[in-house]
Parts: C-alpha cells; structure tokens; sequence
C-alpha cells in the first residue's frame, strides 16, 4: 500500500541524483543546469505529493508557479549560455573565472 | 500488491534510472533524452497523486520545450564530449558521500515521520471531479494577481533571452527614411571657402597639377 | 434637509471656496477666484438663514461630525452646537463677509493679488464660522487660531510697506499674549472636568464651583475665577480691552474691507461671543464677572478719548471699535449677556457700515485717509456720505436707529448690575455716551461737511473733484445701511426679552439685571419716545451738538483748544503711552539681556570655558603623543588593518572564480544544515 512515505523518499532520491550531478559534472554547464531541473522536479513531487495527502490545493498552484519560474530560468540560463560560447568559444567551466579574487 | 502499487514502482525505478543517467552519460545528447524520459515518468507519478493537470503541462512544457530546448543547444555547440568529463572520477567520491548522506538522512526522516500517511485513509474523487476545473479557478481568483505577476516573469523571460541571444548584424545594411528625409543641404554638401592660389610653375611644379 | 448636513455647508462652502481661490490664485483669472468666493459666501448665508429660522422655530443641534483625536478615554471631537447664540452669530458673521466680498470687487479693482485677497477673507469667514459653531472648547481654539492667522495676513496683506508688515506682527504678538491665556484656560477645564465638551463641562461646573486651586503653589484661589479669568485674557487680546488693545488701531494697516469685516464686526467680536458662551461658568465666579466688567468699562471710556484726537479716518473708526467693544464686554461684566450680544450684533452693521463708508472716501480720495484733507464731500459722493449719516446716527445712538436700542439696554442693564465695580462702569459708560456722540460726529462733520480741504491731498490734481465709488461699492453700503437703522428696533423685544436666546446663556438668580430692565420696557416705538426723558438722550445730543460747534460753526476753535490743553492732548495722542510702556518694557529686557551678556557671559562664563578649555587641550595633547600614536594607531587602526589584510590574503584563495567551487560550497552548506537538523531535531525518529 502506498504512503506519501513512497513518494517523498522517490523525491529524496530524486534530489540527491540531482545534487550528486552538480557535484560530479563540475566541468559541463549544461549537465549542470539538467541537474539543477533534476531538483525542482523532486521538490515538485514534494509538493504535490503533500497536496495529494493534506487534501490541498494550494501545493499545486505553488507547483504551477514552480513550473513558470523554472521554465523562464532554463531559458535564460541557455539565453546565457549562447551569449557566453558566443564570446568565448567554449563553455567550459574553467574558462569562466573572471571573478577570481 | 495492487496494480497502483506496480505503477508506482515502475514509475520510481524508471525516474530513477533516468535521472541517473542523466548525471552519468558522457554525450550530452543523450543525457537530454534521459531527461526527457524522467519527466515523463515523473508526470506519471504525478498522475498517481491526482494531479492531472500538473502532469500534462509538465510533459507540455518541459518535454515539449525545455527538453527540446536543451538539445537544439547541445547539438548548436558540438562540444568535445571529453574535455567536459574530465574530473569526474575526481569529484565522484566527494559527491557521492554528500548525495548519499543528504539521501540517508531524509529517507529517514520522512519514512519514520510519514510512513503512516495511507492513502487509502482519503476520500477519492468523485466522477464529476475535475482537476483543471479547480485550478483554473483557484488561479483566476484567489491567485490571480501572482498568476498575472507569474506571465510577466514569463515576459521577461523570453525579453531576456532575446536579447542576451540576438546578435547585432552590423554587416546588413539599410535605410532609414525618416533620416533621408531630415536631411538638409548643408549635411551634404560643404562650400569651403580657399584664398585662389597662384601657381608658381618655376618654382614648385606640382602646384601646377 | 437634515440640521446637521446644513451645518455642515455653512462652514465648507466658504473653505472650499478658499482652497480654490487660495490654491489657484497664480491660475485663475481674477473673474472666476471673487465669484467663486463670494458664491462660497452667499451659499453660506443663505445656509444660515435657514439654520437661523430653523432655530428660530424651536430646533437645535449639538453632536459630534467626526472623531479628531482618540486618545485612549479622551475624545476630541469636531462638532456642532447650534443654538439661537450661534445661530445669530453665523447669521451676522456670514451677512456681513458677504457685503464686504462685494464691496471688495470694486476697492480692490486696482490692486495685483485680488485673488489671494479673495482667498483670504473666505478662509477667515470659514474660520469664524468654525469658532463660533463649535461645541467644544477645542475646535473653539482651532478658529480662534485660525482667525489670528488670517488677521495676520491680511493686516501685512500689502506687505511691501513696512509698516503693514510692522502691525501684522504686533497683532500677531500680542493675541499669542491672550492665545497663552485662553489655552490655559482651556487646560484647567481639561484637567479639572475631564472634557472639553461645552455641555458636559457646564453641567460639571455646578460641582466644581467650590474647588479650589493652587495658584503659585502658596495661595489658593477658586478654580473656576481662575478658568474664567485665563479664558477672559483670550477675550481681551481678541477683542482689543486694555491693556492688550494696542494692536486694533495698527491693524487698519490692512485693507478697509478687512478692518470692516475683521477689526469691526466679526473677530474682535470673538472673545464677547466666547464669554457669552461660557456664561454658565461666569456665573459662577463673581470675581471674574467684577474683572470682566471694570476692564470693559475702562476700555470703554479710554479708548473713547482717544477717537477725538485721531485724524486718520480709519483710525478714528477703529477707536470707536475699541470702545464699542469696551461696552460689550462692560454688559458681560454685569450678567447682561443678551444685551452684549445684542450690542454685537446692531454694532456689526453699522461699524462695518462705516468703515465700508471710510473705504469709499479712501478711494474717492485717493488713498488719503487724513480728515483734516476732506470737508464737503457730501456734495461729491452723495451714497456714502448718506450711508455714512446712518452709521454715525446708529452709532452715536440716536433713538430709532438700532445703536440706540442696544446701548441703552445696556447701559440700563450695567447700571442695574450690583456686581462690584458696577458704580464705575455705569458712570464710564455714561461719559462714553457723550464721547461717542462727540467723536462720530466730529469725523461725519470734518469729512463730509464744511470747507472743501481737499486740494491739499495728494493726488489731486487742481481743480479736481472726488467721485462717488462705483455700484459695487455702494451697493453693499445700502445693504448694510438697512439693518443698521432698523435691526435694533424689531430686534430689541425677541432678544433681550423675548426668551431669544432659551438656554444659550445662562444667567444666575441674583445677576439677572435684564429682567430687571424689563420691568420697564413696553414697546421699542415707546422706548424711544421716551427716551427724552433719560440723561442719556441728552448725553448723546450735547455730543453731537458740541461736535456740530467745533467743527461746523468755529472750525477754528479746535486748534485753539488744543493748543490750551497741552498735557491732555499729548497724552491723548501718545495713546495714553501704552506703547511707549511695551518698548521701554521690551528695551529693558533688552538691557537687562545686554548686561548680562557684557558681564556675566563674556567674563564669567567665557573665561570659564577659555580656563576648561586650556585645561583640556593640555590632556588632549599629553593623550594625543602617548595613548593615540601608540595605542590607538599602532594597535587599533594600525593592527585592524594587518588583521583584515591577512585574513582576505587567505579568504582570496575561497573566491575561485570557479562556478562548480561556489555550487559545492552552497551544497555543502545545505548538507552541513540538514545534518545539523537531523541529528539534534528528530533524534526521536531514530530507531
């Protein structure tokens, strides 16, 4: 039988994955920026799991805005990318240090 | 165990393979259509929640265009899959111990607090019941203003991509008829006045020419 | 419409007329800013009138409109209370702005800020009718403000001539004199009863009649002589009484519609009104009433005297203000509340009757306001010379006319008083008859009758005439003229014994001298028929006769007195040297302050600090060589600035520039956090 247990801990795992990819991919900005999707999707399955269980929907409607945010951020942060690979002809990550104290 | 119960586990197992692979694969290529085939899982498991609406715009929004997204840029840039890999064995401890920590750590937690949570303690929907039908109408009145705030962010969003993307094309050239018509005699044509020069042949020549 | 809301209109319709004159005075054109105006005024009027008749019928209000200031138990409210006193009040105060709106179309045509002027005389008609609506002592002090205000701008209303800006500031000053008293007042009824509400502190003031109260910690004297004599020194300042008149004959500074409608009718007025009004705690306090009545009839009789050597046309009538006031105040003195009130209403009509009638000399002369320049202008300015007549017949209270029908109540009425001091005031008031005769008819003579002067003013040119001032002018002389001959004698019976006022004003069992007037009153017709029969018929007739043989029949006999009565006359025309007095009192202070400064401050307390001072910059220096350089920049500064030096020399090392560096950071925080929960939060969790 399924308990909201389940689907947090998926959301748990799911979260971790996320994390671990940023740690790992250090070097690939856009592995980077698929993790960092890999976790607003676990804490979206937070929140409508919560939801689900409390009977609620305003854990939806946050999701919703969730979804218009992280939609508008992935954009930009390609819109970002492009700029940058235009102008340096590479996006890798060591060769982004400008703010190096 | 039930068919719902099947679902589910075949839906995590799957999310969680994609997600891993999403993390692990060399070719970024394909790790965008791993994450393709982890949002698609995941939309199911939101449809196991009732959350139907949440589920389609999911696979709308981000298998539809962000995922695409993803791959019309990884494809554009044609980058050396090796150079990006490399440090990963380096980092691969580290972010191993602080993923499996961070997972240890909240799988505790949540399995003791919810485990008790049964779903079969809520009352199901009804037949009529539509999840579109009550988020629409929490979105048109009690959130109306942040939904309105939500699709100027969205605004700002596709400005900011535009014009951090759009690249000025200063080769093409064209014209500009309010400017041609502004134009007065004097912005094209300079009378210079010059004292009248009297040639000296003897003594320079080129004076002459 | 409901009393309230019609209430309400009296006060705004003039306010709203001000804030747009006021607001848009650079805007709009001169047309638009007086008809606006004086259309804020008519509706005022009219409002009024209803309101007066409406009381007249048996209605009344007294409530709150808003809440002002809720503090904690206490309530200051804005509210009305309209009774037959107020009423009467808003009913004089609104007619006569009204005529003097008009009148000022045509005296100020000529001048620039015609619309700031405009501004200005809505804002005081909206600011009297606050005062004089107001059903606490709050809101009474608000218009009481608010007039002070607008009698300073409009005395220095030129305000390029020195002198005008000279008198504005002394009228300013000496009301903050009375303004200090009245907000005592105002204070000890706070403190003593707990509201300012008029109704609840009149009913409180039966019980406190009794306390008394610490005046300059020794001796004790009855608090509510003291309430009534702080709320009399407001009265005194507003309403011109010696000693703190000197401002009122200064203030003619100002435009004539001004000292017509401000400095004769309604203003000065104020403070009778306020002692009517808080009559039930008068009352109480013979004292007070004994106070109020020797320093009314003091003013009375002094003030007079000095009408008769005035030259200035304006001044003379400012005088006779101050007097006529003195009259006033003499009747509150003696309890005759009504017959005050009665005195200040026929007195409104017919000194701004008159100043309006100076007005239109002035303008006719050309801005010459020196009498001894006129004579014989009856011939030139026909209007104003009869409605000049009329104002100086109802002053000077010949019968018929309504200054007799008041002056004579009162007089009777003072004269009645038993209240200490009464013998004086009735013997002052008296004299004062055939003063006012003397001085009213003195101006009438020197200006409209006699020997044509006028080609010594300036800005005549040979052979010159003056003209008669436009209808605008005129037309608000008629207007006023009629109720100056005739209100007095429809008005006597209703107000003075008719019950007019019902429960406005109270009057003690002892000090009901109008009642005792009354006993011999039948109709006015007979009043005056008889009046031949009292001294002070022939009073006012010797004065006019006296004037009419000085002035008309031996024009040269008043110089030749003059220079006879040496003595009096200075001391006359030094204004009983009450100036004098406030200077040499100022000047003292001064020297007072000079000596101080000369000696104590220059030697004592400045060699004080020059001694401290070396004393300290000695320390200073010995601290500056040991503690600063060595302590404070060696290890402080010197030592602050190594520490932070080294520490970014290795917290550099952090700032990588690396993104992947900071993303590990910021997760590893986020690990470190959640650890930190997980192992002191949920212990209980775990197996």
């Amino acid at each position: 039988m399924l308990t909201l247990a389940h689907y947090l801990i998926l959301a748990a795992i799911l979260f971790a994955t996320g994390i671990a990819g940023i740690l790992f991919n250090r070097k690939n900005l856009i592995t980077l920026l698929m993790s960092i999707e890999l976790v607003l999707l676990a804490v979206n399955t937070n929140f409508i799991a919560f939801s689900h269980y409390l009977q609620s929907m305003a854990g939806q409607v946050f999701v919703f805005f969730i979804l218009t945010v992280a939609a508008a951020e992935s954009a930009i942060g390609l819109a970002i990318l492009v700029a940058l690979f235009r102008n340096r002809k590479s996006i890798h990550v060591d060769d982004i240090s400008t703010l190096k104290g | 165990m039930e068919f719902k119960t099947f679902v589910f586990y075949f839906l995590a197992m799957t999310l969680i393979y994609a997600a891993a692979r999403v993390i692990t694969l060399r070719n970024p290529v394909h790790a965008a259509l791993h994450l393709v085939l982890a949002f698609f899982s995941a939309s199911g498991v939101w449809m196991l929640l009732e959350a139907e609406f949440l589920a389609v715009a999911l696979v709308f929004v981000y298998v539809g265009s962000v995922a695409v997204l993803f791959l019309f840029v990884v494809m554009m840039f044609d980058v050396g899959a090796d150079r990006l890999r490399e440090g990963f064995r380096k980092n691969l401890p580290v972010a191993a111990l602080v993923a499996s920590l961070m997972l240890i750590e909240m799988g505790c937690t949540l399995w003791l607090r919810f485990s008790t949570s049964a779903e079969r303690a809520l009352p199901h929907a009804e037949a009529g019941y539509s999840n579109v039908k009550v988020i629409g109408r929490l979105l048109f009145t009690q959130y109306a203003y942040p939904f309105e705030l939500a699709s100027v962010v969205l605004l700002t969003g596709v400005v900011a991509a535009v014009a951090l993307t759009l690249r000025d094309r200063r080769a093409s050239r064209s014209a500009n008829p309010s400017e041609q018509l502004r134009v007065k005699p004097r912005d094209r044509i300079r009378v210079v006045e010059t004292p009248i020069e009297r040639p000296d042949a003897e003594n320079d020549p080129k004076g002459v020419e | 419409m409901e009393l309230r809301e019609l209430c309400l209109i009296v006060p705004l319709a003039p306010l709203a007329a001000a804030i747009v004159a006021g607001l848009l005075c650079r805007v709009i054109p001169r047309s638009i800013a007086t008809l606006v105006c004086i259309l804020g005024c008519a509706v005022a009027f009219v409002a009024s009138a209803v309101v007066f008749f409406d009381v007249r019928a048996g209605a009344s209000f007294d409530g709150a409109v808003y809440t002002w200031v809720a503090s904690g138990a206490t309530l200051i409210e804005t509210g009305f209370l309209i009774d037959p006193l107020s009423s009467l009040m808003m009913l004089v105060v609104t007619f006569v702005s009204l005529t003097v709106h008009i009148y000022a179309v045509g005296y100020m045509r000529d001048d620039a800020s015609v619309n700031r002027f405009f501004a200005y005389i809505a804002l005081f008609t909206a600011s009297m009718l606050i005062l004089v609506m107001s059903n606490n002592f709050i809101q009474l002090f608000f218009g009481w403000e608010a007039v002070g205000l607008v009698s300073y701008l409009l005395i220095g209303f030129w305000h390029e001539r020195p002198t005008a800006r000279a008198a504005a500031t002394k009228a300013f000053l000496v009301n903050r004199v009375g303004d200090l008293g009245l907000i005592l007042g105002i204070g000890l009824i706070f403190v003593s009863c707990g509201t300012l509400d008029y109704a609840s502190v009149f009913r409180l003031a039966n019980e406190t009649s009794g306390a008394t109260f610490a005046l300059f910690g020794a001796s004790e004297s009855s608090l509510l002589s003291v309430i009534c004599i702080l709320l009399f020194v407001g009265a005194m300042a507003k309403s011109a009484q010696i000693p703190l008149h000197v401002w009122l004959p200064d203030s003619m500074e100002g435009p004539t519609p001004i000292s017509a409608l401000i400095h004769a009718a309604t203003m000065v007025t104020a403070g009778i009104f306020m002692v009517a009004r808080v009559s039930p705690l008068f009352e109480l306090s013979e004292t007070a009433l004994s106070f109020v009545l020797v320093v009314g009839a003091t003013s009375s009789l002094l003030m007079g005297f000095l009408g008769i050597v005035e030259t200035d046309i304006k001044r003379i009538v400012a005088y006779s203000t101050l007097s006529q006031l003195g009259y006033m105040v003499a009747a509150l003195g003696a309890s005759a509340y009504s017959a005050a009130i009665f005195h200040l209403t026929t007195h409104a009509f017919f000194k701004a009757l008159l100043f309006l009638a100076a007005g239109s000399v002035i303008v006719g002369m050309h801005h010459e306001q020196d009498v001894r320049r006129m004579g014989g202008l009856r011939k030139y300015m026909p209007v104003t010379a009869l409605a000049a007549l009329v104002g100086s017949l109802a002053l000077a209270g010949v019968p018929f006319f309504s200054g007799f029908y008041s002056k004579d109540a009162l007089i009777e009425a003072v004269a009645a008083s038993g209240i200490p001091g009464a013998g004086f005031a009735s013997f002052s008031l008296l004299t004062g008859v055939f003063v006012t005769a003397f001085y009213t008819f003195r101006m009438y003579f020197l200006v409209f009758h006699g020997k044509e002067r006028f080609s010594a003013a300036h800005g005549f040119a040979p052979g010159e005439t003056p003209r008669e001032s436009p209808p605008t002018m005129t037309f608000p002389l008629i207007l006023l003229a009629v109720p100056s001959a005739a209100i007095g004698y429809f008005a006597i019976e209703p107000m003075l014994f008719g019950g007019f006022f019902r429960d406005a004003i109270a009057t003690a069992e002892n000090h009901a001298v109008v009642e005792k007037i009354l006993a011999h009153f039948t109709t006015p017709l007979e009043m005056a028929m008889t009046s031949p029969a009292s001294g002070v018929f022939w009073l006012t007739l010797a004065g006019v006769a006296s004037a009419a043989f000085l002035y008309l029949m031996r024009p040269t006999l008043p110089a030749a007195l003059r220079s006879r009565a040496g003595v009096l006359v200075r001391v006359l025309e030094n204004k009983y040297y009450f100036d004098a007095l406030y200077k040499a009192f100022g000047d003292g202070v001064r020297s007072v302050g000079k000596f101080l400064w000369l000696i104590v401050d220059t030697r004592v307390i400045d060699g004080t600090i020059d001694a401290a001072a070396r004393g300290v910059r000695w320390i200073g220096k010995g601290l500056w060589q040991s503690i600063d350089g060595g302590v404070i920049d060696g290890i402080f500064v010197g030592g602050s600035a190594r520490a932070v030096g080294a520490a970014s020399r290795f917290l550099r090392r952090l700032q990588s520039g690396q993104l992947a560096g900071y993303a590990f950071f910021m997760i590893a925080g986020v690990c470190a956090m959640l650890s930190a929960w997980f192992f002191t939060q949920t212990k209980g969790f775990l197996p």
